[in-house]
């Protein structure tokens, strides 16, 4: 190789180790030195996004009926590009539509100035589910309202109106305070998700994924023409299957409002906790809440005195009146303080320490034993009971265990303000100024039949009896079932776990239910009346609790079929009077739907033997 | 051939019977040219697999699949080359370039138009574009030229004639049209007349008229109302000095390639890559592939494939000293500068510092043409350096 040739190629090489270091050089530069800037840039890339909202799932009872399903509406749209831009014209244009829409010009500018901030380049929802009317005519009057849109939104629908409003609750626009909340983080001001029910406790199955549609925008914010990029369409929420069964939640709904009186019922499996059931009156219509309300529906939800809102059978706080006399009964056997074949006088009054405590009624039942007290609901046997326990703590304690005044762990948003009075609770109380006695042994005897200072519900009531009915499990009380994907495919099983086992002597459990039988269904039982002719064998007792001035309130709590139950049912009327006037009434119509098949067999084969 | 000359010679002290790897001719071939070009080969077809999954409705890998097949075939030709003398090749030169003309020109009868332009066949497999292996053929023909030509006529008709034999072929490309190809054709030609010897005041006469038909071409033609280049043409080629804000224009492109390259910072953003996902970048299995290494493996990614790209043309530079005759010296030093200006205004475009041309980037964009084309003339670089290694160990054993 000639020395010529050998300076061109060096030179050759010299060139190409300049050309690659300009390469590296201005790779580096782009990746390492202005990498940051470049990411960003790549990120709000000129494009804006929309959400589209998704459906969330639907709500069903046990059997598939749907409960809570959605209807698509119409939601008014502003599209800022579109307004005029005489800030004359535009004020005018806005004040128009705030009027429409129920609004003012000041909410108006506040809902785009908020929105805009997040999507500037999307449309700003003014007021979703407006009427056609309003649409037709704003579509009629197209060229004196330029840039009002008009687009399809899903609203959830309540096929059967008020039907298990206070399990299902209600939907709205997250608040600010939940947007700092982990569990709707990546949501957005204007999204929806579940204000109470169920819809709250199991959101993040029901709300989806809203889809997004990015569209690159050019320097002026105009889509570029085939500028839709990526459409990554909503995904629909999962549905949610509830425990309830809608025959079973109608009949308890239906007997609670026939009444007209508040309260509340419930029906549960014994051995899953699994709620059949669970009502309260006076109810309310959820789809109230899938718009803004007027000050008349804020006066007769929020402002009632009657208190919709208030599930009375999850969060209501009562004296129980006799039903509470299950559980003395088990606290008095399990610690000692009563023997099976015990029996004790009745004459009609006890007296302790001056005090005078007497039966309902006044009656004088004499001598009796833990079955004939069930059934008769002698009050001197119990107060009897209260009064050996009283400075123990034996009849709290397993009324604690049984699961009363304490959280019991059901998968609706409820807080647990219930209270099992105590030697240490009033004590405390009377330390501190709160009350004008400490803990005497009146209270106990009180509280042994159910009254006093114990507030309590239906839903605690319910878990004591299930508890003593299958032998000793705290159930944990739920109403979602199962969650099933849009296609209906189980995607997973709720099972919640017992809380807790105690131990309950079998031979203890067979005496109370046949106490709580014959009240029901012998002869001289409280709730004779009402349960003598029901077919199914059913173990049921009564409650009548004071609550001055109040007039007296009506329970049942009832255990079927006897003696191997299966469901609990408990009701309970506020001022209804005796447990068998309004309260058992009540819940034989829940057991009527819930032995429906089996009722209308018998029924039959009754009728072709007669 | 060598075989029997180790045998009648002195012993070999290593490999008296010929092994496998001596039978295939392993120990003459250069390992890492080899191994660069089937590296990158390799890059491309795992960046397609990832990066066009959703290209092709129905056929996620329809793009790896492809290039992995016309990469197969490639690398198979570049051995079945590698045991070719290359010399054939010089006193082949005058067919060679008839088929070269021939081929292009034909394009415009029989071709296949895609974008305005026709460049290709449609064969049953594949879109043959001829203009892709016509690189390697102008190389081949051009150095044959250049070499027997040495001693006939001035110095001055054989700068004009080498140019003429260069520029030709490429008006044809230019027709098609295809600018970057034409340009390529272009540095090929001054490449092997640089080679060649020509002498360097005939380059400066050369570069002075570049300057001045880019002037005309760029600025003086259109503004007497007789464009040269096709609007598009000229906008790409300037858009990269000033690039504009409009999306619909060349300029933007470039831009978000720009953007891509760097939103990959140091490691890649792999699938979030949205970039080169999301069609901000047109041309992402061709043109533009290394902006999808870039934004998807980051600078480790994309300084490897560079680094490949250095070590490949170092070993071409090399393999142009080592050549046993000049016709060699010359075809190498074709073959290295075609890949050094494909790679370079490739990937320069793709970082913004260079025009948009429409030039493959060897090896990795998407294309069985062009595939086929680099790994044969890495097949005669090897060819070159087998017989250097051949010439030597017959000069040692001798």
């Amino acid at each position: 190789m000639t020395n010529r040739l050998a300076l061109r190629i060096a030179l050759f090489g010299g060139v190409a180790v300049v050309l690659f270091g300009v390469l590296f050089f201005r790779l580096w530069l782009l990746q390492v030195l202005d990498g940051e800037k470049y990411l960003a840039e790549a990120k709000n890339n000129r494009t804006r996004s929309y959400r589209v909202s998704a459906p969330r799932g639907e709500i069903l009872d046990r059997n598939g009926k749907v409960l809570v399903g959605n209807r698509t509406s119409l939601a008014l749209q502003v599209n800022p590009r579109k307004l005029p831009e005489d800030p004359v014209q535009r004020r005018a244009e806005l004040s128009q539509l705030a009027e429409l829409t129920h609004s003012t010009l000041r909410r108006v500018r506040k809902t785009m100035h908020e929105e805009l901030k997040l999507a500037p380049a999307a449309p700003v929802t003014l007021r979703r589910d407006v009427g056609h009317f309003l649409v037709y005519y704003l579509q009629e009057n197209q060229d004196r309202f330029p840039g009002v849109e008009t687009q399809r939104v899903f609203v959830r629908d309540y096929p059967d109106g008020t039907l298990t409003a206070h399990i299902l609750g209600t939907v709205g626009e997250i608040e600010k305070e939940q947007l700092k909340e982990p569990r709707f983080r990546g949501l957005q001001p204007g999204d929806e998700v579940g204000q109470s029910g169920v819809e709250d406790t199991y959101d993040r199955f029901l709300r989806g994924q809203p889809g997004l549609t990015r569209v690159q925008v050019d320097a002026f914010g105009e889509p570029t023409p085939n500028g839709r990029l990526i459409a990554k369409p909503p995904a629909p929420g999962d549905s949610l299957k509830l425990s309830i069964d809608e025959k079973v939640q109608a009949a308890g709904e239906a007997a609670l409002s026939e009444r007209g009186l508040p309260g509340g019922f419930i029906t549960m499996d014994v051995h899953t906790g699994e709620i059949l059931g669970l009502g309260s009156f006076p109810t309310f219509e959820p789809a109230l809440f899938t718009r803004p309300l007027t000050q008349k529906q804020v006066d007769d939800t929020y402002l009632n005195p009657a208190a919709p809102l208030v599930d009375r059978a999850a969060a209501g706080l009562y004296p129980t009146g006799s039903t509470f006399k299950l559980i003395t009964a088990i606290a008095a056997l399990e610690s000692g303080k009563l023997s099976l074949g015990e029996v004790i006088d009745d004459p009609g009054v006890l007296e302790i320490g001056g005090q005078e405590f007497k039966n309902a009624g006044e009656a004088a039942n004499g001598a009796v034993s833990l079955v004939q007290a069930l059934e008769v609901s002698s009050d001197v046997f119990f107060y009897t009971l209260g009064y050996r326990m009283w400075n123990t703590g034996e009849l709290q304690h397993w009324a604690h265990a049984l699961g009363i005044g304490r959280p019991t762990g059901i998968d609706l948003p409820i807080e647990d303000e219930t209270l099992l009075p105590s030697q240490h609770w009033r004590n405390q109380l009377y330390k501190e100024g709160g009350t004008e006695r400490p803990w005497s042994a009146g209270d106990n005897v009180q509280l042994a039949t159910g009254q006093g200072d114990l507030q309590t519900n239906p839903l605690q009531m319910a878990i004591a009896y299930a508890t003593l009915a299958n032998g000793g499990t705290v159930v944990t009380p739920h109403v979602g079932k199962e969650i099933d994907d849009p296609a209906g495919r189980v995607l997973r099983e709720f099972n919640p776990k017992p809380r807790r086992h105690i131990h309950i002597d079998p031979e203890y459990r067979a005496a109370i239910l046949e106490g709580l039988h014959d009240a029901a269904q012998n002869g001289g039982g409280t709730s004779f009346d009402v349960f003598g002719d029901f077919p199914i064998p059913v173990a049921g007792k009564t409650g009548t609790a004071q609550r001055p001035p109040h007039a007296d309130q009506s329970w049942y709590g009832v255990l079927a079929p006897y003696p191997n139950p299966r469901i609990v049912t408990f009701v309970t009327m506020e001022e209804g009077g005796f447990g068998a006037e309004s309260a058992a009434p009540a819940a034989k119509k829940i057991l009527e739907a819930y032995f429906a098949g089996r009722l209308s067999k018998e029924a039959g084969s009754a009728g072709g033997e007669g | 051939m060598y075989a029997t000359r180790a045998r009648q010679g002195r012993p070999e002290p290593f490999a008296v019977h010929p092994g496998i790897a001596e039978r295939l001719g392993l120990p003459y071939m250069d390992g890492a040219l080899a191994l660069s070009g089937i590296a990158l080969a390799v890059f491309s077809v795992f960046t397609l697999s990832q990066a066009t999954l959703h290209d092709v409705p129905g056929d996620p890998y329809y793009f790896a699949d492809r290039q992995g097949i016309y990469a197969a075939l490639g690398i198979v030709g570049m051995y079945l080359l590698t045991r070719i003398d290359y010399s054939r090749f010089r006193e082949l030169r005058v067919g060679i370039y008839t088929f070269l003309c021939v081929s292009i020109s034909l394009v415009f009868v029989f071709g296949f138009a895609a974008r305005g332009s026709r460049r290709s066949f449609e064969l049953p497999f594949f879109s043959f574009q001829p203009s892709e292996l016509g690189k390697l053929l102008l190389v081949l023909a051009l150095a044959g030229f250049v070499i027997d030509g040495a001693r006939s006529g001035s110095e001055r008709q054989r700068t004009v004639r080498y140019l003429c034999l260069g520029l030709a072929p490429a008006a044809l490309v230019f027709l098609q049209p295809d600018l970057g190809t034409a340009l390529v054709f272009g540095a090929i030609t001054l490449a092997v007349m640089y080679v060649g010897g020509v002498r360097w005041t005939h380059f400066a006469a050369i570069g002075a008229a570049l300057v001045a038909v880019t002037a005309i071409v760029l600025v003086a033609a259109p503004a007497v109302g007789t464009p040269i280049l096709k609007g598009y043409q000229a906008e790409r080629l300037t858009s990269f000095l000033n690039p504009s804000a409009d999306p619909s224009d060349a300029g933007y492109q470039q831009n978000q390639a720009k953007i891509a390259i760097g939103s990959g910072e140091k490691t890649g953003r792999g699938d979030r890559a949205t970039q080169t996902r999301l069609d901000f970048v047109p041309e992402r299995h061709t043109d533009f592939i290394f902006a999808v290494i870039g934004e998807r493996y980051g600078f480790i990614g994309a300084a490897l494939v560079l680094s490949l790209y250095a070590l490949l043309i170092w070993r071409a530079l090399r393999i142009v000293t080592l050549s046993k005759n000049s016709y060699g010296t010359l075809v190498a030093g074709g073959i290295a500068a075609m890949l050094l200006f494909q790679v370079f205004v490739n990937v320069g475009m793709n970082l913004g510092i260079m025009p948009i041309t429409g030039i493959p980037l060897p090896l990795m964009s998407y294309g069985g043409s062009s595939v086929l084309a680099t790994f044969l003339a890495i097949g005669v670089l090897q060819s070159i350096h087998m017989q250097a290694r051949l010439s030597q160990k017959g000069r040692f054993a001798w």
